[in-house]
């Protein structure tokens, strides 16, 4: 597994840290009228490189923002985000950025109702490219709970990791045959192997003889008396 | 003994509903064979037996060979008595017909593409000469059997035409063209006589060549809109004999406007000057020029005019006389003599003409319209024409243009067929030394027919076949009788005395139906047994009691569709539409199935223009192919995507949704009730639409005024990977059981995401050490990616199957060089995390991702799952070889341990074997499989499978073995006499018993 867990909660060590990245912004939309209006919720501290690792800063819900949150939540609209397209490997500053955003969305009150906490997962494909970044929040489910403490919605509470593909195994012939020597070695070993045939199966062939004998000397009584009547 | 059987009840609890649809003896034979199963603990007992006894063959399956879209024909005339034709298609088949039959003697499939490409096909005798894959290879065949005489292959360069070459009245060389060269090659074994670079070959494009058997090959050339380039070759050596150019400002390609006739004489034809030109080959002087009004002849407005000369002995000179064609439906026999041209014959209305020898005569074919009124409706509106269409064909003595006596055939056109586009006559001489003939009439559907005198049609190819795109199966309706006993249950407001009525008059019907099978059956015993079977029409379709038998809809390239017979083959209907792009894109849906008797069955055709986008529809009904009186809307925007609905109107119809480039949503049927339907469930539908030229992945959701709005988008940057398949499930597929029973008796849930969707890409960059192929899993409504992998040093063509908690892909590995399977298995863990419904929006956690890859012995042209009635049977992929799915389960141990014998997994071993019993189509080889497809019927061990391509296979494979159905060859004598005989021992015994208890009881 080649993933790279970089679970920060919050932003607590992003910009002291040394960091050679990018910083791009994370936007997020929530609208009665669903017309995306993204605003900026806080900014992404990627680090570039073999290894891209991501961090967060954001911002707290301001008063409006909430009373906005919930009102959209309770027309069952969405709450979007957005991040621009961004190319990771890239070694100048100029070169990152290209054309466009990635977008996600989850159920506005999906997140009023987990409270804010969510976990934002980026993409990228083999080269560095983000290719697409998705949203769930926990938990996922929209019960209709009222929320009516006003302080659980001022804060994020974002899980975010970063993903690079998988390599998908191929057919392990290595192992394969390692198994199959493996056995071989045993069966060689084994001293069973070697015995002769009446040595392995003496019981059988006793067995046989026995139940032959029996039925031999078992027969004549009654298949004759059969036979007579 | 008992001890196991409890721990096989342990075992199929589990399975929950596993058994309970069987009848009871299976229910017990399935138990058997689990218990059978635990005692041995034989692992590799999976393997399910697939090989059909001799006498089975064709008893479940059928197979249907074909050519495709013939190009050239030639009837083998080198015997009176032939009964072959020959025919090269433009599915690169050469193939002979049996012509009293219609079956395939033989057939050769040479490559696709332009590489098997057949460009000539040339007859002499016994022997056919083919040049293919634009000049790159020249053959011979034996047309008796079909066997390749001679191959030789060609110097490079585009080919340009050829001809066979005679001297002395026989012909021993073929003369190939090539853009700057010419090479003469004998015919008996190929080898090359000699090969001469054209002069001038630069400018000149040298088109034609052409022998009239005096020794001497003339090849023609022209400079377009400037002057005729004519090269002679001597035979012998290959030395330039002539060489001239005579001017012609009017000619742009000789082919087109040019023919030769009568001793060298070439003739052109040109509609702006409206004239006919004549060039004496061996002399060169200059075009003649004849005017067509000095022969008062005129030609139809915004006509081209071409020609049609014969040859009937490629070592002797071409007829003098030829047609020349000066409308679309309008033909004048020429005939040129001595420097003049006469006219012999005026052929009004005429819609084809053909010329045929046989011995020493000539004639030619003339196909008219039977009347005038037809004639007119042909051109203008086809769709006003009555049902049936008839033409005469006649014969007339070329040399004269005298009508033939006795040599009328009617050719009555199909009306659900396509225009008559070419006639291929077969001539012979009768006993009294008339001309006779059969004629093979080909149309715009790509069928032929071959028709004898005075019109009796011996067979016909639906050769639109071998091009199937895509297909439905569709339930058989049930019978009248069966439909009515239903239709009792429909309505309940009548009173109770009608009821009653109801009830014994349809009794009644049944009673009267049973009586007429009855008698039919009695009718039929006293018939020869070939005469019984192949009944099946129209009238007597229905389903049959497990719903095997049921109806294709093939919808194939040429926009023919057809209604096949899932039992026999037969065709049942057809139905061409006219008016389709060339590149047309098909998607076929099934909007209302059987089952809402008394609604007819509706299916639905989305015919899409690839260039422009734009789209229409074709409602009709799949058991009989009539259109659907429901006028489909005209569609004025070009579609990006359709969507089927699974809600119904209030005609259980079910809602396609149609999206426009301009992201707005249309539906079909769009009455109210749709629309209000819509509105309400606008929120929970959703969409999503591939870009594959910018990498874009992006997912919609529905407004309530049926706009639409974007809300996630995912971008593959193109620079590194495209996208080349995107597969989501198949709405029909079920999934009875939930998880998998692991060795401990604790369950792995499946991850079952109905809105999975598996996107395959390929990276742009084909070195094999940085190529690569990627895959991902993403939700469809969320736009979620729950799986990406790449699987490195590796290279498509990718083939995908997607089906309930898996994705099977097959890939060529650029490092090892071979083909391999990599498999994908999703599962929730141990436990559900909302196990009443699946909704995407809903589910956070990230499924557990299992994968393994096997090497595969073989290359792959197409894929496929099984599919079953209520899907609790395993499944297995199809590829005419049934590989089970057992085989490829990521599941699979590196070790065998206790556990994984328990849950039957097979050990892990890198390379699958194809056994010999999981080819489902035995010996029967089945050309170019473009495509499986597979139906669930109503037995659930039966699985319906038809392969389509160049050939069409249809079987039944049973991934779990026939579970619920007896053998074939099961002993109903012996079952029954043994009960009859335990019977009367119970009666017999028990009489002796009671005589016996008397008896003592008198002592």
């Amino acid at each position: 597994m080649s993933r790279h867990w970089i679970g920060d909660t919050l932003a607590s060590d992003g910009l002291e840290a040394e960091f050679n990245g990018l910083s791009v912004p994370l936007e997020h939309s929530f609208e009665l009228d669903d017309v995306a209006k993204f605003q900026l919720r806080g900014s992404l501290m990627l680090k570039t490189g073999r290894e891209p690792s991501v961090s967060l800063n954001q911002n707290q819900l301001s008063e409006e923002d909430r009373t906005k949150l919930k009102e959209v939540a309770a027309v069952d609209g969405l709450y979007r985000i957005r991040v621009p397209r961004v190319f990771l490997q890239a070694d100048k500053q100029t070169e990152w950025q290209t054309e466009g955003h990635l977008t996600a969305f989850v159920r506005a009150c999906a997140m009023v109702e987990s409270h804010l906490s969510d976990v934002i997962t980026l993409h990228t494909d083999v080269s560095g490219y983000l290719i697409g970044v998705s949203i769930v929040t926990l938990p996922g489910a929209c019960r209709g709970i009222e929320v009516e403490d006003e302080v659980d919605l001022e804060v994020f509470n974002t899980t975010l990791s970063i993903m690079a593909p998988v390599n998908a195994p191929g057919p392990e012939t290595a192992l394969f045959i390692q198994r199959m020597e493996q056995e071989f070695e045993k069966k060689g070993k084994n001293p069973q192997e070697q015995k002769s045939f009446f040595a392995k199966y003496w019981y059988l062939i006793l067995g046989g003889a026995i139940f032959l004998m029996v039925s031999n000397s078992a027969q004549p009584p009654a298949g004759g008396g059969r036979e007579q009547s | 003994m008992a001890a196991i059987c409890l721990k096989v009840k342990e075992k199929t609890e589990v399975t929950t509903t596993y058994f309970l649809f069987l009848r009871k003896r299976s229910q017990t034979a399935a138990a058997m064979a689990k218990l059978i199963l635990l005692l041995l603990k034989c692992i590799l007992f999976c393997g399910t037996v697939y090989a059909v006894f001799e006498d089975q063959v064709g008893k479940f399956d059928w197979r249907q060979q074909y050519v495709g879209k013939v190009r050239f024909c030639h009837f083998d005339g080198h015997m009176q008595s032939s009964k072959k034709v020959l025919l090269a298609t433009e599915s690169n088949v050469f193939a002979a017909l049996n012509t009293r039959t219609g079956e395939v003697l033989w057939r050769h499939v040479d490559k696709t593409g332009p590489e098997g490409n057949i460009d000539a096909f040339l007859q002499n005798g016994q022997d056919s000469v083919l040049v293919v894959g634009n000049g790159r290879v020249l053959r011979s065949w034996e047309t008796n059997i079909g066997g390749l005489n001679w191959e030789v292959v060609l110097d490079s360069g585009s080919f340009q035409s050829t001809c066979l070459v005679g001297q002395q009245g026989t012909v021993k060389n073929v003369a190939v063209l090539k853009k700057t060269a010419i090479s003469l090659h004998y015919l008996s074994n190929g080898h090359q006589k000699w090969i001469e670079n054209l002069p001038d070959s630069d400018t000149v494009d040298y088109q034609t060549v052409y022998s009239g058997g005096n020794g001497e090959v003339y090849v023609l050339g022209v400079v377009p809109h400037s002057h005729i380039a004519v090269v002679a070759f001597s035979v012998d050596d290959g030395e330039i004999l002539k060489q001239s150019s005579v001017e012609a400002p009017w000619l742009s390609s000789i082919p087109e406007s040019c023919q030769i006739v009568d001793q060298e004489m070439l003739i052109c034809v040109d509609s702006t000057t409206m004239s006919l030109y004549t060039l004496d080959l061996t002399l060169q002087l200059q075009m003649n020029q004849i005017p067509l009004q000095s022969l008062e002849l005129e030609v139809d407005p915004d006509f081209r005019p071409s020609l049609v000369s014969h040859q009937p002995n490629p070592a002797k000179q071409p007829l003098s006389e030829f047609f020349l064609q000066l409308g679309p439906d309008r033909y004048v026999l020429l005939q040129f003599n001595s420097g003049q041209i006469v006219m012999l014959r005026d052929f009004k209305p005429a819609l084809l003409v053909s010329f045929a020898t046989t011995g020493e005569k000539t004639v030619a074919a003339v196909m008219s319209p039977k009347n005038k009124t037809v004639s007119i409706v042909f051109n203008v509106l086809y769709y006003v024409a009555p049902a049936t269409q008839a033409s005469t064909i006649n014969l007339y003595n070329a040399e004269t243009g005298r009508r033939l006596l006795d040599t009328t055939l009617i050719f009555t056109m199909d009306p659900n067929g396509g225009k008559p586009e070419r006639l291929n006559i077969q001539a012979f001489l009768k006993k009294d030394d008339s001309v006779g003939y059969r004629v093979m009439v080909q149309t715009k559907d790509h069928a032929l027919t071959f028709i004898q005198q005075p019109g009796r049609v011996l067979w016909t190819r639906e050769e639109a076949l071998s091009d199937v795109l895509t297909m439905e199966m569709v339930d058989l309706p049930l019978t009248g009788t069966q439909a009515e006993l239903e239709g009792e249950f429909g309505k309940k407001t009548d009173g109770l005395m009608s009821m009653v009525f109801k009830r014994l008059s349809s009794q009644l019907i049944l009673l009267q139906a049973w009586i007429a099978h009855l008698w039919k059956l009695f009718y039929d015993a006293r018939k020869p047994r070939s005469q019984v079977k192949s009944d099946i029409s129209m009238e007597n379709l229905s389903r049959d009691e497990f719903n095997l038998q049921k109806m294709m809809v093939m919808v194939t390239a040429s926009g023919k569709l057809f209604g096949i017979d899932s039992k026999t083959g037969g065709i049942l209907w057809k139905h061409y539409l006219e008016n389709i792009p060339s590149n047309a894109g098909f998607k076929l849906m099934v909007q209302r199935t059987t089952a809402h008797f008394p609604h007819p069955p509706q299916c639905t055709l989305l015919i899409k223009d690839k260039d422009t986008g734009l789209a229409s529809l074709h409602v009709f009904n799949p058991i009989f192919g009539k259109m659907s009186h429901v006028t489909p809307p005209a569609l004025p925007q070009p579609i990006l995507q359709s969507l089927m609905l699974p809600f119904m109107d209030q005609d259980y119809a079910k809602v396609l949704l149609l999206i426009d480039d301009q992201y707005k949503v249309s539906a079909f049927p769009s009455t109210k009730y749709v629309l209000q339907q819509l509105q309400e469930m606008a929120p929970t539908i959703f969409f999503f639409l591939v870009d594959s030229s910018q990498g874009r992945l992006s997912g919609y959701r529905l407004r309530t005024d049926l706009s639409t709005e974007q809300i996630w988008e995912v971008i593959l940057p193109t620079e590194i990977q495209k996208i080349v398949s995107v597969k989501g499930k198949r709405p029909n597929e079920h999934v009875h059981s939930q998880g998998r029973v692991m060795g401990d008796r604790s369950v792995l849930y499946k991850y079952l995401n109905p809105n999975l969707l598996a996107v395959v890409t390929e990276s742009t960059d084909l070195h094999q050490e940085r190529s690569f192929v990627g895959i991902m899993l993403i939700d469809g409504v969320t736009g979620r990616i729950i799986h990406e992998a790449v699987q490195r040093k590796a290279r498509g063509p990718v083939h995908v199957v997607h089906s309930e908690n898996w994705v099977v892909y097959e890939y060529w590995s650029t490092k090892s060089r071979r083909n391999e399977f990599s498999v994908i298995e999703l599962y929730e863990g141990m436990e559900l995390y909302n196990s009443t419904a699946f909704s995407s929006l809903d589910r956070p956690l990230v499924p557990q991702v299992l994968q393994q890859s096997y090497i595969f012995p073989s290359s792959i042209s197409t894929m496929e799952a099984t599919l079953t009635e209520k899907g609790i049977t395993s499944r297995h992929l199809l590829r005419i070889v049934s590989l089970p799915k057992m085989f490829l389960d990521p599941r699979r141990p590196e070790m065998a341990s206790e556990q994984s014998r328990e849950e039957n997994l097979i050990p892990y071993a890198p390379e699958l074997m194809i056994r010999t019993e999981w080819f489902i189509n035995y010996n029967q080889t089945i050309s170019r499989v473009r495509g499986i497809y597979t139906a669930p019927s109503g037995l659930e061990s039966t699985c319906l499978v038809v392969a389509y391509g160049l050939d069409i296979y249809h079987t039944r494979v049973y991934p779990s073995k026939q579970f619920d159905v007896l053998k074939d060859d099961y002993d109903y004598m012996l079952i029954s006499s043994v009960l009859l005989a335990l019977f009367f021992a119970t009666m017999i015994s028990k009489r002796l018993a009671e005589v016996k208890l008397l008896n003592r009881a008198w002592r």
